[in-house]
């Protein structure tokens, strides 16, 4: 398989355009789940989310005492754009908007941003709840960021490059979920971490009365939540090349298996996010440093061992 | 180099040094640290506008994750109300701002009068891949200084800042189960 | 861009911070002034390696560079969170004692 091409920055809008309908099906699909959990059935779920975003926009912009709105808005602003930048690295089959040599770094980075948004996202309001959300948000973050660390690091190291393109080049037939499933593990954990989604939802949970995003309202809490779901689909859609084979697959043209993988990935993690429970940050802490990091690392060693001695 | 790029590096050098003034004239504490963050980001985008790409990207990556947890240093060690009250703590500000001046002029004046030599050698193609040669080759002896210098940071600060060691937990023969924790769970935990 | 004008640019970023670290009474605030100092040298060394001698061994300087303030921070925080426990303060003029 040929490595990817670097296509024209002309492209951004189209792969924005792309995550929006990810995230929308995402949502969807989201809320089809909570219908059915209801023992409702699933008619209207397609344009529920369109109902949400509707009444989001309609709704009145709440603000709090002496709110520091500069860091509220850029932290609330910043996941869906963290996302975009992660998406910016992510090739579409055979192509990609950036072909960055150090693409795994840069989502790695983006990654970490996320950090800062969620915590300027509490920070802003200037109210109890928020702050919470955020302070509990960087515990998590502590927990499950450097096993991620570590998981991202597997691909780069089979395919001898931090090139997001190479790596999906250099998988060939045994994609790297075969003989990477720790890793793979792991950094799913991470993806449903960045977006706090399911068990990661301690930073909006209801015993804070909505954490992060209790003084949210309107623009702003569309903003955050559409957020969370482009980074769950942008976390998603990079695991298509590090883990899944980037476009290899029969019959269809590499973009749309790209686009079906990324799918199907979203469609689990959405539901898998929905059976966890809501994790404690000082407990996730511990199992990400004893259990996730240790087993990250193992898997790394035994990567590194492999591609040494297939060389 | 483009025009364009020329600009957008100018833009970028002009964001790094007036978000690092901003950190020490803005009152707010989260504002100050996230002045640093901005300082740091554009920074290590102009490394990367030097077709640095590891380094740069890397500058922004461990300068983001240090940010968020600086910021949560500084409402911690602060002790005030953090968004109400203004912060400004500072002593000998003219003697700082007579260093500072004169360090600048230093500096500067060695900046612009130094004859500095002509390029010598081209940047490889693969940059990043002949940096990891470099780090696990030749330069081997900087990793191996390096492995030590921060696993002993990593102990030392623990040392330093842990209230509450095993023993604290677990009495001295490491025998009480559970362990005497602030909140139950955790290691140690039957 | 031209390399003069690049370290000028890190000369002004370095007087900033080297301000800092001196003024500023708050531990957190001086390792900010520090962190602003390390940034001028990064963005002086990335500026010298391109300017003066594109080849992989003058990066590794740059990654001495962030290392180097990984341990500056990692230990800062430590002693300012033990000291902070001891003595419930944070200002630099009542950390005479340090000196020792």
């Amino acid at each position: 398989m040929a490595d990817v091409v670097a296509v024209s920055a002309w492209w951004t809008p189209l792969a924005a355009a792309l995550l929006g309908v990810f995230v929308w099906g995402a949502a969807a699909f989201d809320g089809a789940l909570t219908a059915g959990s209801r023992g409702m059935g699933p008619g209207g779920s397609l344009t529920r989310p369109l109902d949400g975003v509707a009444r989001l926009l309609r709704q009145r912009r709440i603000v709090t005492l002496s709110a520091d709105r500069l860091l509220w808005r850029v932290g609330g602003a910043g996941l869906l754009v963290a996302a975009l930048l992660m998406v910016a690295v992510t090739p579409l089959g055979r192509w990609t908007l950036s072909d960055l040599d150090v693409g795994v770094v840069w989502f790695n980075a983006m990654d970490v941003a996320v950090w800062a948004f969620v915590w300027l996202a509490g920070w802003g309001a200037n109210s109890v709840h928020p702050l919470v959300g955020g302070y509990r948000f960087l515990a998590l973050a502590l927990g499950y960021e450097l096993p991620l660390m570590f998981a991202l690091t597997a691909p780069p190291i089979a395919a001898h490059s931090l090139n997001v393109g190479a790596i999906a080049g250099a998988q060939g037939h045994v994609w790297n979920i075969v003989w990477m499933p720790v890793a793979f593990v792991v950094y799913c954990i991470g993806v449903l971490g960045f977006s706090l989604w399911g068990g990661f939802g301690a930073p909006l949970a209801s015993d804070i009365a909505g954490g992060v995003r209790a003084e949210l309202s309107g623009v702003d809490r569309l903003l955050l939540d559409a957020g969370r779901l482009a980074l769950l689909v942008a976390g998603a859609a990079f695991a298509v090349p590090m883990f899944l084979g980037g476009g290899v697959g029969p019959l269809l043209p590499a973009w749309a298996w790209t686009l079906a993988k990324t799918a199907v990935l979203v469609a689990a993690l959405v539901w898998a996010g929905r059976r966890m429970p809501v994790l404690r940050p000082d407990l996730l802490l511990e199992v990400g440093w004893l259990v996730l990091l240790p087993a990250a690392l193992l898997q790394d060693l035994v990567v590194a061992l492999v591609a040494v001695w297939v060389r | 180099m483009s025009i364009l790029v020329d600009i957008v590096f100018w833009v970028l050098g002009g964001l790094a040094i007036a978000s690092a003034v901003m950190v020490f004239v803005v009152d707010s504490m989260a504002r100050a640290t996230y002045a640093l963050a901005v300082s740091f980001v554009a920074v290590g985008f102009m490394v990367l506008l030097l077709s640095q790409n590891y380094a740069g990207v890397i500058t922004v990556l461990m300068m983001l994750m240090e940010m968020a947890i600086m910021a949560v240093y500084m409402v911690m060690f602060m002790g005030m109300n953090p968004a109400l009250m203004p912060m400004s703590m500072v002593h000998s500000n003219k003697a700082a701002i007579a260093v500072a001046a004169a360090t600048f002029v230093v500096l500067g004046g060695g900046a612009l009068l130094v004859p500095w030599p002509t390029r010598r050698g081209t940047p490889p193609a693969h940059l990043t891949a002949a940096l990891g040669r470099a780090l696990m080759g030749d330069h081997m002896l900087v990793m191996i200084v390096f492995s030590p210098v921060m696993v002993a940071t990593i102990v030392g600060g623990v040392v330093l800042a842990s209230h509450r060691g095993r023993y604290d937990r677990m009495g001295d023969d490491l025998d009480r189960r559970p362990p005497r924790d602030p909140a139950p769970g955790g290691v140690g935990e039957r | 861009m031209t390399l003069p004008l690049v370290l000028l640019g890190a000369a002004a970023l370095f007087a900033v911070g080297l301000y800092g670290a001196i003024s500023q009474q708050v531990v957190v605030m001086v390792m900010m002034g520090l962190e602003v100092m390390v940034n001028a040298v990064v963005l002086a060394a990335g500026a010298m390696w391109w300017f003066l001698a594109p080849d992989p061994t003058g990066q590794v300087l740059i990654l001495v560079v962030l290392g180097a303030m990984t341990v500056e921070m990692a230990t800062g925080f430590g002693v300012a969170t033990l000291w902070h426990r001891a003595k419930n303060s944070d200002m630099t003029d009542s950390a005479t004692d340090l000196a020792g």
